[in-house]
């Protein structure tokens, strides 16, 4: 296993580094070939956009890895930073965009717009919608992607420190603590269902694929552009982490996992390391997100309702916890066969008696899938990569932690 | 079609005397209006037919009302629709009650009042129905006036007191009488008197009264005004000189877009006096060159801040009661005032109410998890989805079993069996294995739970199903007329109170309850005391299951039972444990209390937006858990180390 | 490593079934409606009758002498799978038209898509206006299609004077409830006689809001509800109504959720002469209405299904299109459009629909009361009120005017004559 003890990384060279770059070179690969591919227009605009969002996912998840697998927060409320990532960053995209249009509309006219006038018309076509025109305190950044950008990391970021400050300081843990941050996320999406939150309530953000001022290149080269700069990002999150969870960092964030009453007794500040934790892959996530929705384009509250939280843990739980590749092919292979069920690409079977249509029986299939994995395949589908290494040997010895987080004497005797 | 114009032409030629000596006759004159009545229109067509004093009115009016009417294509008449067989209908003459022919269905058109019209039938029938021998038509008169008071229903109504036997209906009628009396009384000590009698009371009605005599109208003048003056109206400067301007006694202010539509009035080509447009962009530039034209007189000048002061010093506003009668409207001012404190009363209690009604079904909704979740600490993300199982027990049980009641019986401990049965089995195929990994039981249930979902939706569709209640728990618990609950939330309440004795009763004084209790604290040390913990485990969790499955079908009666239902209760639920403290099923009454409560009073204080209020108690019970990590109810000692 | 590779190799096969095809026969239409998730409630149907009028139109010799074929996605309620899945449709499925949405948002996240790539949809559902697209005919109705005229039957024939606007949390309540708030005032009821609250979506707690309508009438008015309730949450709230004994006759509801289809889930008794307004009743009667329920009917294979108003506006829509592509002779988007404007097709309820240069149709508005079996007495019926995309009732929008022919402009200022936008961007 990667997440190997202290022992352990004294004798084996750490196959992290190995891991890491056999990922790297994977993903250069296949932004390769996807560009190659599209450039010959084998693939479609949609399907790269489709990739492209996969693989803000596989950052997300790879965060959530981190967060969970390696220091064993299992934190319900991870995509409401990814949520809010992609927020900031529509906020710009529709405040430019906006603005660009009401500048030529208002050009035509004799008298010249007044920035009242100016400000009036764009909050009238943002918020026309949900019948205002009034732009909220909020917005007050939204015409500068500079301080936008800013917000993408510092909002995310700053909820997760004081959220993480106030529950780590109260030592809420396990459980507790998942439940702590489900309610969080929910309090954020029932917060924006509410027109009055100034996002647009159920609306949300729309358009952004229109990326202003590029007005006139094709959605085909936009969604490439947003495709590598996904790569870009998922490849140096990867390293990010990878630098984390492999040094000293990382022996004490697993070590808080596995029991953190004796990571605190050896002198360790335990909550600044989940702080720590808590709030970087925030941050990333909250990168992520904010390169997802220009290529989803459109965010609402939906996004950031539990029960995206959940799944992004539960990508997390197939690809195989505790190593950072195991997340990325969680997420991605989920995600993309969800797609591939709800978008008709599989036929549907006649079993004669009882036809069987994927759009109502694919929910039940990836339902029975979380269980069997949970049930027979705990290292998930990572794990398949300890067959094809023969590293089938369990990595534990000695007296095995207590209870939760810590691997059981059962499980080390598999 | 010639017969009819016949008629029509015979009816307008003849003596009005003829025409009133016939019910169809004067319909005829109003065939149309009848056919299709409307609110504002029906007058004219009531009137000629009460003037008529025709013996059968009444019971036309009545057949009106209740939609009998019918139209006969064939020959214009109109009829009381009788029976119907094989698309033939039985015509009733409308005078006589005798069946008199009979009709293709095809052929006749009905007469549809609607509501409104219907209500003003209603007030017409007032004077016939007070004596009515039958009592629920002198209740439904007596509703009638209720809804519509009006002066002329004085004396049918006091005329129809003497002959009043029903002590109930005679009460009914003499408090309406004097409602009516306070408002249109003829003498002022008759009115005042009345008013004085009213200040009890907190029927709506009553109130309606009070505030109806009460009305004003707000003017604004330079002087005192005369008449009779409630008092002065306080608005801020800007709602007054707005108001100023409205009555013209001032000249509005000059806003931006006053200001720009009064240059582009007066643009000449690219410029305004002088000025040209291009540079005006800036509120600045604008005004200096409105300032210019306004000099020229081609604009109304700006108005100044001490004009608008001005303007304000020598005006008042006064609202004047419409009542002209001062000793009446201070009476009414008198009882008003004694009525809104009891008012306010009643409505926290009424309020209270429902916060303890949403207290119990969150604990009814938690309560199933307070035993999987708090004390054996599984993490059934799929437990919503036996509360569903629960409901759609109850649909099914009603398609086999008509009758409501009946099928309610054998629906609750059907959904009992049938969620606990899932349960068991979800148990010992999932969970038996995950008891060491709580997180992952999580996962696994969070499958079972959306694919649960999904296959609900394959098999009962994505429609909601009904579910009904019985009779006796439809309508409602009325203390008076403010503080009221329906029958069905008292029926969750007392549910949720027998759940919690009977849990109580399980987990304390049951040897069920003891091995529970043993295997929960320490698994291994039970077992070696003879207890066989996996057995244990099973039953502890079928009994959540279980009642989950009970709180469904108590759900699904008072809202709706859709695949879905569940998912809306899970993160509730859950946060109703941890609130209230996990592994103890007191805290979980106290987490639901306390949410119900908080709910209501962050309602009350904004009740147009119900979703502010979900949001700030999710807010609330973040910051709550914070600084009670264990809840309001916390364990101490051995067991919270579990 | 080798997986995802494969994987993706697998998926790029199965994403691209329809690229080798002829693009010109057979006909495609795609079907966005979402099959799972929240929406499927509504939308599983509409997609059903979708699938019927292609085949009715197939036994009717197809169309420019091809085959009709219903290409069927599930966006599954999410949103941004609307976005997704129509650039699927448009691109890689190569569809001539697209029938589907429902509720707003799904409609904005998919507008770009079809802006972008000259795709043509169809919008079956009743909705708050403030739009027209370019791209996108709506054959629901605007709020000047049900929303005001249900609103004057208040006013002229149930005399009511307070409203309470009771609404689930989302924009078609929102900017209906603010339209008609407005017009509310300008037909003289005062601000504090309109009682406004959003619950959310699913809400089943209504005791305290109940409450507080009948509270309303507490000074002698009538009270009437306006109810944008969606979905499921209408159940608890007529169950709640009926708790606490509010019949009709004392406070009347007139709602614009509620069809025959959603009465279908719900015990009727309690609801009897409450309102609700649309453009279409299954109850109403004409030849072309009974040979359409019962041709649904055969096709689901259920005597009891029924139909609605959204299924109606796709009949239309659809047969619109179907008339309008043979007009032109060809499924070519821009022709079709221009052969869209001022086409008619019979309504089911009897008389012509007619669809405008602003993308809206003409028609009747209706106002139905709940019977005991679930179906509507129809008590009122206008003439055919053209869909206004721009309602008049806000000052915003006042001066804007949309049409497609004369103008080219979907938001045109009347004001400063401009066209202030091209693309929907909203």
């Amino acid at each position: 296993m990667t997440d190997a003890t202290l022992s352990y990384r004294a004798q084996r060279p750490p196959i992290k580094r190995t891991s890491t770059m056999i990922f790297l070179g994977t993903l250069t690969v296949f932004v390769v070939l996807v560009t190659v591919l599209s450039g010959a227009d084998l693939i479609s605009t949609s399907f790269v956009k489709l990739l492209g969002k996969t693989l803000c996912l596989a950052l997300a998840a790879v965060a959530m890895d981190v967060v969970w697998g390696y220091t064993g927060i299992l934190s319900l409320g991870h995509m409401a930073f990814f949520g809010l990532g992609g927020y900031m960053i529509g906020m710009w995209l529709m405040w430019a965009r906006t603005e660009a249009i009401v500048q030529a509309n208002l050009a035509t006219q004799s008298l010249p717009p007044t920035p009242a006038e100016l400000r009036d018309a764009i909050g009238g076509q943002i918020f026309g919608v949900v019948g205002t025109s009034d732009i909220p305190l909020i917005w007050s950044f939204a015409h500068a992607l500079p301080l936008q950008l800013i917000l993408v990391v510092a909002v995310p970021g700053l909820l997760a420190l004081v959220f993480g400050w106030l529950a780590f300081r109260s030592r809420v843990t396990g459980v507790y603590l998942s439940i702590l941050t489900q309610a969080m996320t929910l309090a954020l999406s029932l917060y924006l269902f509410q027109n009055d939150s100034g996002l647009r309530g159920n609306n949300g953000l729309s358009g952004l694929q229109n990326i202003p001022g590029f007005e006139n290149t094709s959605q085909a080269w936009i969604s490439l552009t947003f495709f590598w700069a996904s790569a870009l990002a998922l490849g140096l999150g990867y390293l990010l982490f990878a630098w984390v969870v492999s040094g000293r960092m990382g022996s004490v964030l697993r070590a808080v996992r596995d029991d953190e009453a004796r990571v605190r007794f050896l002198g360790y500040h335990v909550e600044s390391f989940k702080l720590f934790a808590f709030t970087l892959t925030a941050i990333v996530t909250g990168i992520a997100g904010a390169l997802y929705y220009p290529q989803a384009g459109i965010i609402n509250p939906g996004e950031v309702a539990p029960i995206a939280s959940i799944y992004l843990a539960v990508w997390v739980a197939i690809g195989g916890r505790g190593r950072l590749y195991g997340a990325a092919i969680g997420a991605i292979a989920v995600s993309l066969l969800s797609n591939w069920f709800t978008s008709g690409g599989v036929p549907d079977i006649d079993l004669g008696f009882y036809e069987i249509r994927w759009t109502e029986w694919w929910l039940v299939l990836l339902g029975a899938g979380f269980v069997c994995v949970t049930l027979f395949a705990p290292k998930g589908l990572g794990g398949l990569v300890d067959l094809i290494a023969r590293r089938t040997d369990p990595d534990r010895q000695g007296a095995y932690g207590p209870d939760t987080g810590a691997k059981r004497t059962s499980e080390g005797a598999e | 079609m010639i017969r009819f114009l016949l008629a029509f032409l015979l009816t307008t030629l003849s003596a009005p005397a003829l025409a009133q000596a016939d019910l169809q006759t004067i319909l005829q004159t109003h065939a149309d209006e009848v056919e299709s009545p409307g609110r504002r229109t029906v007058a004219p067509v009531i009137e000629d037919l009460l003037a008529s004093g025709l013996p059968s009115v009444p019971m036309f009016l009545e057949a009106w009302q209740g939609r009998d009417i019918v139209r006969n294509a064939e020959d214009g008449l109109f009829y009381i629709a009788g029976a119907e067989k094989d698309d033939t209908v039985t015509l009733i003459d409308i005078a006589s009650k005798e069946p008199v022919a009979t009709a293709p269905d095809a052929a006749l058109s009905e007469a549809r009042p609607n509501g409104g019209v219907r209500r003003v039938i209603g007030a017409a029938l007032v004077q016939f129905r007070l004596s009515d021998p039958d009592p629920q038509a002198r209740r439904d008169a007596l509703a009638s006036i209720a809804r519509r008071p009006d002066a002329d229903q004085i004396e049918p109504l006091r005329g129809s007191l003497d002959t009043e036997e029903n002590a109930r209906i005679r009460a009914e009628k003499e408090r309406l009488l004097n409602i009516l009396v306070a408002r249109f009384g003829a003498t002022t000590q008759a009115r005042v008197d009345a008013i004085e009698a009213l200040s009890g009371s907190i029927t709506p009605d009553a109130r309606a009264a009070l505030a109806q005599i009460l009305e004003t109208e707000e003017g604004v003048g330079t002087e005192a005004p005369g008449g009779n003056v409630a008092g002065p109206v306080t608005l801020s400067p800007d709602e007054a000189y707005a108001r100023l301007v409205d009555e013209g006694l001032a000249p509005p202010i000059v806003t931006p877009a006053a200001i720009r539509d009064a240059i582009l009035a007066n643009a000449e080509g690219d410029s305004v006096a002088g000025i040209p447009l291009a540079t005006l962009n800036t509120d600045a530039a604008r005004r200096a060159a409105y300032d210019r034209l306004a000099t020229d007189g081609r604009a109304s000048p700006f108005v100044t801040q001490a004009q608008v002061d001005a303007a304000l010093a020598i005006h008042r506003f006064d609202a004047i009661y419409t009542e002209a009668d001062p000793a009446v409207t201070e009476a009414a001012l008198a009882s008003l005032s004694a009525v809104e404190r009891q008012v306010a009363l009643n409505q926290t209690a009424d309020l209270a109410l429902d916060a303890i009604s949403l207290a119990s079904i969150y604990f009814l909704a938690a309560i199933g998890l307070a035993i999987t979740f708090g004390v054996m600490g599984v993490i059934n993300m799929a437990h919503g989805e036996f509360i569903m199982m629960g409901a759609y027990t109850g649909y099914v049980v009603q398609q086999f079993v008509p009758d409501y009641t009946l099928s309610l019986v054998i629906a609750l401990p059907l959904a009992f069996v049938v969620a606990a049965a899932a349960g068991i089995a979800m148990e010992r195929l999932v969970i038996r294995h995950l008891y060491h990994r709580p997180l992952e039981t999580l996962l696994a249930t969070f499958g079972i739970s959306i694919a649960l979902q999904q296959l609900a939706k394959n098999i009962f569709g994505t429609q909601a199903r009904p579910l009904t209640s019985p009779g006796w728990l439809s309508g409602q618990w009325v203390a008076n007329e403010l503080v009221s609950i329906s029958y069905i939330r008292i029926a969750i309440f007392v549910l949720a109170l027998a759940f919690l004795e009977l849990l109580l009763f399980i987990l304390n004084r049951t040897r069920l309850g003891l091995e529970v209790r043993a295997v929960t604290q320490n698994p291994g040390m039970a077992a070696s005391m003879g207890i066989d913990p996996d057995r244990i485990n099973m039953l502890t969790f079928g009994l959540g299951s279980g009642i989950a499955g009970i709180a469904g079908v108590a759900i699904g009666l008072y809202a709706q039972v859709t695949s879905e239902m569940g998912a809306n209760y899970i993160v509730q639920s859950f946060m109703t444990v941890v609130v209230g403290g996990v592994g103890n099923v007191w805290g979980t009454l106290a987490g639901a209390g306390l949410i119900g409560v908080l709910q209501k009073t962050i309602e009350g204080f904004n009740p147009s937006n119900t979703l502010a209020a979900q949001t700030y108690m999710i807010l609330f019970i973040i910051l709550f858990i914070q600084f009670r990590p264990r809840g309001i109810v916390a364990l101490r000692g051995r067991a919270a180390e579990g | 490593m080798i997986r995802t590779a494969t994987l993706t190799a697998i998926l790029c096969a199965g994403a691209l079934p329809a690229v080798a095809q002829d693009a010109d026969c057979p006909i495609k239409v795609g079907v966005l409606h979402s099959l799972s998730g929240t929406m499927a409630i509504s939308e599983t149907t509409l997609k059903d009758a979708m699938l019927m009028l292609v085949e009715q139109q197939n036994a009717d010799g197809g169309l420019l002498g091809c085959d009709l074929e219903a290409v069927v996605v599930d966006p599954a309620s999410d949103w941004p799978r609307f976005a997704e899945l129509g650039r699927q449709l448009l691109t890689e499925d190569e569809v001539d038209v697209i029938f589907g949405s429902w509720t707003s948002v799904s409609r904005k996240s998919v507008l770009p898509v079809l802006e972008e790539l000259n795709g043509l949809m169809f919008y079956p559902v009743q909705y708050e206006g403030e739009e027209s697209s370019k791209n996108v005919f709506y054959t629901g109705a605007a709020p000047n299609q049900q929303a005001i005229p249900a609103v004057d039957y208040f006013l002229e024939e149930l005399g009511v004077e307070k409203f309470a606007l009771l609404g689930t949390d989302y924009v078609y309540p929102r900017t209906t409830n603010n339209i008609l708030e407005s017009y509310l005032m300008d037909q003289g009821i005062a601000e504090e006689d309109i009682f406004v609250n959003y619950t959310p979506f699913g809400h089943s707690d209504w005791s305290t809001i109940v409450s507080d309508v009948i509270e309303l009438g507490s000074d002698g008015s009538q009270v009437g509800v306006i109810s944008t309730i969606n979905g499921d949450a209408n159940v608890g709230f007529y169950k709640e109504l009926a708790a606490q004994e509010v019949s009709a006759d004392d406070i009347p509801v007139v709602a614009f959720s509620v069809g025959e289809e959603e009465l279908s889930g719900f015990d009727t008794s309690e609801l009897v002469g409450h309102l609700a307004a649309w453009n279409y009743f299954q109850s109403a009667e004409s030849p072309e209405n009974e040979e359409f329920i019962a041709a649904w009917q055969e096709f689901i294979g259920d005597e009891a299904r029924v139909t609605n108003d959204p299924m109606e506006a796709h009949y239309i829509g659809f047969n619109m299109w179907v008339n309008a592509v043979e007009e032109a002779g060809t499924t070519d988007v821009d022709a079709v459009r221009e052969a869209m404007w001022g086409q008619e097709y019979p309504n089911l309820t009897g008389g012509t629909a007619v669809m405008g240069t602003n993308h809206h149709l003409a028609k009747p508005v209706l106002i139905g009361e709940i019977r005991e079996d679930g179906q509507f007495d129809i008590i009122s019926e206008t003439d055919p009120v053209p869909g206004d995309a721009w309602t008049d009732y806000l000052p915003d929008s006042a001066v804007l005017e949309s049409d497609w022919s004369e103008l080219e402009c979907g938001m045109y200022n009347t004001e400063t004559e401009s066209c202030v936008q091209l693309t929907s961007n909203y």
